[in-house]
Order: C-alpha cells, then structure tokens, then sequence
C-alpha cells in the first residue's frame, strides 16, 4: 500500500516536474524557432517613460535587422517591474522560469537591478542592463552573462573634476540625495576632483526623494564656494536648478552636475537651467551624421523625440544583434555569444564604445552646457572613460 | 557659522517647524480628542498639495488654489469621518491602525488613477516670487516668511478657537469626558466631525502652502506623517501646546543638523526623540 502510493506519487510528480519544463533536455529549447526577449523595464509610475523609450530604442536596432536576431524571429514578453525593488527578484524570475526567455533586458532602477542580477547570477541567464548604474553588477558580483550598455554611475562625474579645475574652480561642495545612486556618484567626482586637484570644503546630502533644499542651498551661499557639484535626476532635478537660481546662487557659484541633472528637466527648469555645465556619455545635440541619421529614424518610426534612454536601449539591441549574428541565432552557444559581445565595439549614436572587460561601456563623457533649453556639446570632458571595476572577477 | 546665516537658518527652522505644527496639530487633536490613531493623516498633507497643484496649473492662480483646495478638503473630511471614522471611535487601536493604513493605499491608487505618477511643480505667485538679500550672497525668499505667518496666523486661530470659545469648551469637555459631556445635551457627534475637518484642513493647507516649495509627488506623504508622529511624540499625544514646540524644536534639530552635521542628518530628529523620551516618557506636555 505504502509502495504503490509512492510509486504513484513519484510518476505525478515527475510527470508535473517534465511538463513544467525542468526535465526536458536543453537543446529542446534551442530548437524552438524564435529567440525569446524578455523585456523587465518600467512601464508605470516615476520612470514609465524611460522604460518605453528603452524598448522602443530596442525595438529599432532589430528592425534594422529585418526584427530577426542571427536570422531568427524573435519573441517578446514584457513584465512591467513598477520601479518596485521589493518585486524584483518575483518578476525577474517569471520571465526566466515562466516565459523562458534567452535575454533578458532590464531595468532601470538600481534596486530593481540587483534583484534581475541575484536571478542572472543564479540561473545564468543572458542579461542585459539598459540604465541601472549600480555600481556592483559590473564589480565585485559582475558575471560573465551580465553586460551593461549604459553606464556606472560613477562614469559621468569621473569626468567632472578635470574640466571644473581646467576653468579654476578650485574649492567646491557636493550635493546629492543620500542614497546608492548619489553615494555611487559621489565617489567618481571625489577620484577625479581630488586627483585633479580641487577640494571639496563640504559634502551636503538630503534624504531621497526629499527636496527641501532650502536650509543647505543657504550653507552653499554662506561657505562661497568656487563651485557646486551635484547628483539630482528627474522632478528633483527640475526643483534644485529653479531653487539654486531663486536662491541667488547661479549668479556667483557654477553649477556642475553628473548630465542627469539636466535630461528631461530642462522644460520644467526653464531659464533657472541655463549655464548649467554637466558631464555625460550623450548629448541630443551631438553632431555627427550617425546621432542625426538616429534622431531623425527614431522620430519618424515613434513620433518622439529621442533621448539617452532612447539611446541605450538602441545599444542594447546592437549589442544583441552583434551576439546572435556571430552565433547565427543558436543562442544556447553561450561561449560564441558572450565572446562576440565582449568583443563587441558598438557604432552608437553616442560614439563608438567597446566593452570593458567588466562588461560596462568604455566610452567618451562629454562637456556639456545648457542654453536655450538644450544641452549643447561643448567638448570632450573624458576621452575613453572606464569604470575602475574594482573587485571583478569574471569566473 | 556667522550670523547673518545663522539668522537665515533660525527662519529656515522655523518655517519648517511650523508647516510641522499644521499636521502635527489635527494629528493629535483627532487622538486627543476621538482616540483616533490616523495613519492617513499625511494623505491629507499629499491631498492639499495634489489639489494645489491642479487648481493652480488650470485657474492660473495659487491663492484661488489654496482657497478652493481648503474648502474642498474641509468638506472632504466631514465626509470621511460620517462615513468612515465614526464607526471606528470605540475599536481597538488596531483596528484603526489597519483602517487607516488602508486608507494610505486606497488614497495613493487614487491619486495615482486621476493624476498619475508624475512630480509636479507649483510655481510661486509673481507677487512672492522675490528675496530679502540679507548679505551679498545671503537671501531669505519673501514666500517662506509669508508662508511661516500664515501657519502663525492659523497656529493662534486654533489656540483661540479651542481655548476662548463656546465650541472650543465642549471640544476640551468631550475629550476629557464624551459620556458626560453627551449627557449634558452636547451633540458631540457633530464635535467630532467639526474637529475631523479641522485637522484635514490644517493638514490639506500645509500640504497647499509647502507645494511651491517642496514639489508634488507620489508618496510625499508617508515621509512627512513619519515627521509628524515624531512631533506628536515628542510634545505629548494630545496636547496642541506640546506639538507647537515640539515642530519648533524638530525644525531646529532637523535644519542644523543637516548644515552642521550631515553625515548624521538622517538620524538627528530621531536621537532628539530618544532623548526626549529617556527624560520624559510620555513626551514635554502631559495632558
């Protein structure tokens, strides 16, 4: 009696276990006939508009191969991760188990990220990083089926402290949100301000999303600072430029920022933006016929203006693209597929860049300064710039 | 530190301190008086703020904005405590805890559905839009000195209102004893409805005059009700009095720990809590 219930309950429960797909052979899947993309991005609350211009900037890169990857149709899921870390690793893991997807791509948020990466690192699926700047998915914990085509979010401000001491602003206070993104910005200003020669007099940090710059914004104006350097993005970006301005410091202190400070905010800013002086790896306004053939595919395709976000996701999808081609679609030789991306050098709007070792964009930051609500290029703020990758180890 | 910013920094704490007072004084008048733990209290706050927003970005102007918004909210929280929290006044404390925690989600899904997700900005009135340069490169702007008089403004109404008038007699009555205060032929029902729309408005009204200055977005309530509880805590549960220097002193210990000491910022209001609680553990002003 005991035998045979145990024999039953052993045929249902390997029967459960083939049919939900954990013992069926690998190459099973590989011979489906699509490659399966999982999109994990924001498509409601702070960031939605992000998470749709990565997949739209995605969706470009494939059509300009006909939609195919490595001469295979391709197959999209799309799970909407809210900005919400605490669902990360939930939804991560649905597209990987569930939707068996090949890549997965995502997300923007930091937080988020570290969930994807906990499931990458685990199951050892492809994914890609198409903004979240978290310093430790290309550091310490970086693997080698993890590739970011954004950015650290050190990189921009590693380019920072050159050109403030190149215009003789040797004294300068930081300020940020006190939070990973702002520490993690913080510490490239820091490397490069310092080595460059410059001092920081004061580190002033307020508790994220807060922005009641009031008190500190009075601390600035009474320690008269050469300069300001600071780490704000989004609505928060938009209300530190128009108080710094009310506040009369625009006048007498230049304001620096990692060139988060000025995307998207710059209609919400208004004149308060203008001077601005930011650093990053992209500008709208970057002329060479490789950005404007871009801009002008992007808004005729989505009715939209393109943006770094754009861009990115357009990076990612080119950096896909040059995997699955040099595999032919199989995307189950990960040796070929990983070898090809590291190798990878992307013709992006923003430059051309390669991957680090680390798989994290070596890339130009560019000088930038606003006028008329735009962000113009005004020079190369680091030629080549690399994330220092401390502690990588790729297995 | 010299002066003339130690000076600027005194107002910046004050101000502070005082839009603290707004919420923190209809959050213990609810407890003091109905025993209300309200949770949702800083949805009133985002709610103000929401509404200043709309009516100022489609009537062009924030002081009709905060005029209407005012009226809307005192209504809304009539409403709100007929239709919800009278049911609640003799449940456990946990069970407003959940109802009112509840409310929190309901409110932010809410919001989320007719407004969206995005922050917002309000500009300061042209009028106010100006600053009183105190050195060459100090200034203080003219909106937060009008802001901080209309919180003092209102801060004195409310004191009158419950210590000199006839209304203000059986709200102090009904707290103390509702039995007997009800048996005396008071309509303590309506009290507490009267008292209800007070503290939304109040709430909804700190909300409206922080706008300009503190943005609107999704959640801003949940980290100033955190603010407003450590207030509440501090002064003493249920005593206006205490929440008035309570604010005041959060906004000082808030503001200059984050000028002098920001390394520890985060943590300052909180060991002034500890502190205050290890001397004196039911908070300054026992009622």
């Amino acid at each position: 009696m005991t035998t045979r219930r145990l024999v039953l309950t052993r045929s249902a429960a390997v029967i459960g276990a083939a049919s939900s797909g954990l013992l069926l052979p690998e190459i099973v899947r590989a011979q489906s006939d699509k490659v399966r993309v999982g999109f994990m991005l924001p498509y409601t609350g702070t960031f939605a508009q992000l998470g749709v211009a990565i997949e739209n900037g995605f969706r470009m890169a494939l059509n300009e191969q006909g939609g195919k990857l490595g001469g295979r149709e391709v197959e999209f899921f799309k799970v909407d991760d809210e900005s919400n870390p605490a669902k990360g690793i939930e939804n991560a893991t649905r597209l990987v188990q569930r939707d068996k997807v090949d890549v997965l791509v995502g997300t923007v948020h930091s937080g988020v990220q570290m969930g994807i990466h906990k499931v990458a690192r685990d199951t050892g699926v492809l994914n890609l990083i198409p903004n979240a700047g978290v310093h430790i998915a290309t550091r310490a914990q970086c693997a080698p089926n993890v590739f970011r085509t954004s950015f650290t979010n050190s990189q921009p401000t590693l380019a920072l402290g050159k050109p403030m001491m190149e215009r003789g602003h040797k004294k300068a206070v930081w300020i940020t949100w006190n939070y990973a993104a702002g520490d993690e910005a913080f510490e490239g200003f820091e490397k490069s301000y310092t080595e460059a020669g410059g001092q920081i007099i004061k580190k002033l940090g307020l508790p994220f999303p807060n922005v009641e710059f009031q008190a500190l914004l009075t601390e600035i104006a009474a320690l008269k600072p050469d300069a300001v350097a600071c780490f704000f993005a989004g609505g928060g970006a938009a209300k530190f430029l128009r108080d710094y301005e009310a506040a009369g410091l625009s006048k007498n202190i230049q304001l620096w920022g990692s060139g988060f400070l000025t995307e998207g905010v710059l209609d919400a800013a208004g004149d308060a933006a203008n001077g601005v002086l930011t650093t990053m790896h992209y500008s709208d306004s970057l002329d060479t016929p490789r950005n404007k053939k871009f801009r002008l595919d992007y808004a005729k395709t989505f009715k939209l203006q393109p943006d770094v976000y754009a861009v990115q996701g357009y990076d990612t999808g080119l950096l896909l693209v040059k995997g699955a081609n040099a595999v032919k679609g199989d995307m189950a030789n990960k040796q070929a597929l990983y070898a090809a991306m590291r190798g990878a050098e992307i013709d992006s709007p923003r430059g051309k860049w390669k991957m680090s070792p680390s798989h994290n964009p070596i890339q130009d930051i560019y000088l930038r300064k606003v006028e008329n609500r735009e962000n113009k290029v005004i020079g190369i703020a680091g030629k080549a710039v690399a994330d220092p990758a401390t502690g990588c180890r790729m297995a | 530190m010299d002066f003339a910013n130690f000076l600027i920094q005194l107002l910046n704490s004050v101000q502070y301190g005082l839009l603290l007072f707004m919420l923190a004084a209809g959050l213990t008048l609810i407890f003091g008086i109905m025993g209300v733990v309200n949770l949702a209290h800083g949805s009133f706050y985002m709610l103000g703020a929401y509404l200043a927003w709309y009516f100022s970005s489609t009537l062009g102007s924030l002081t009709l904005a905060i005029v209407l918004g005012t009226v809307l909210a005192v209504v809304f929280g009539w409403l709100l405590e007929w239709l919800l929290f009278r049911h609640f006044y003799h449940r456990d404390h946990l069970d407003q805890v959940l109802l009112t925690f509840g409310l929190i989600y309901i409110f932010e899904e809410v919001r989320s559905i007719f407004w969206g997700d995005d922050v917002h900005a309000v500009q300061v009135p042209e009028l106010l839009n100006w600053s009183i340069p105190l050195t060459d490169t100090l200034s203080y702007p003219i909106y937060r000195l009008v802001m901080s008089g209309i919180c003092i403004v209102l801060a004195i109404g409310l004191y009158l209102l419950i210590s000199k008038t006839r209304l203000g007699m059986k709200i102090r009555a009904g707290a103390f004893n509702r039995d007997m205060t009800e048996s005396l032929g008071v309509n303590i029902r309506l009290i507490h409805g009267v008292v209800f729309a007070l503290g939304v408005g109040l709430a909804a009204i700190a909300g409206m005059l922080a706008s300009p200055i503190a943005s609107v977005y999704p959640g801003m309530g949940s980290s100033v009700l955190i603010m407003c509880f450590v207030v509440v805590v501090i002064g003493g549960i249920g005593s206006v009095r205490g929440a008035l220097v309570a604010a005041l002193l959060v906004g000082l210990v808030d503001t200059f720990g984050k000028v002098l000491l920001p390394q520890i910022a985060g943590m300052a209001v909180y060991m002034l809590m500890a502190i205050v609680l290890l001397y004196k553990p039911e908070g300054l002003f026992k009622q």
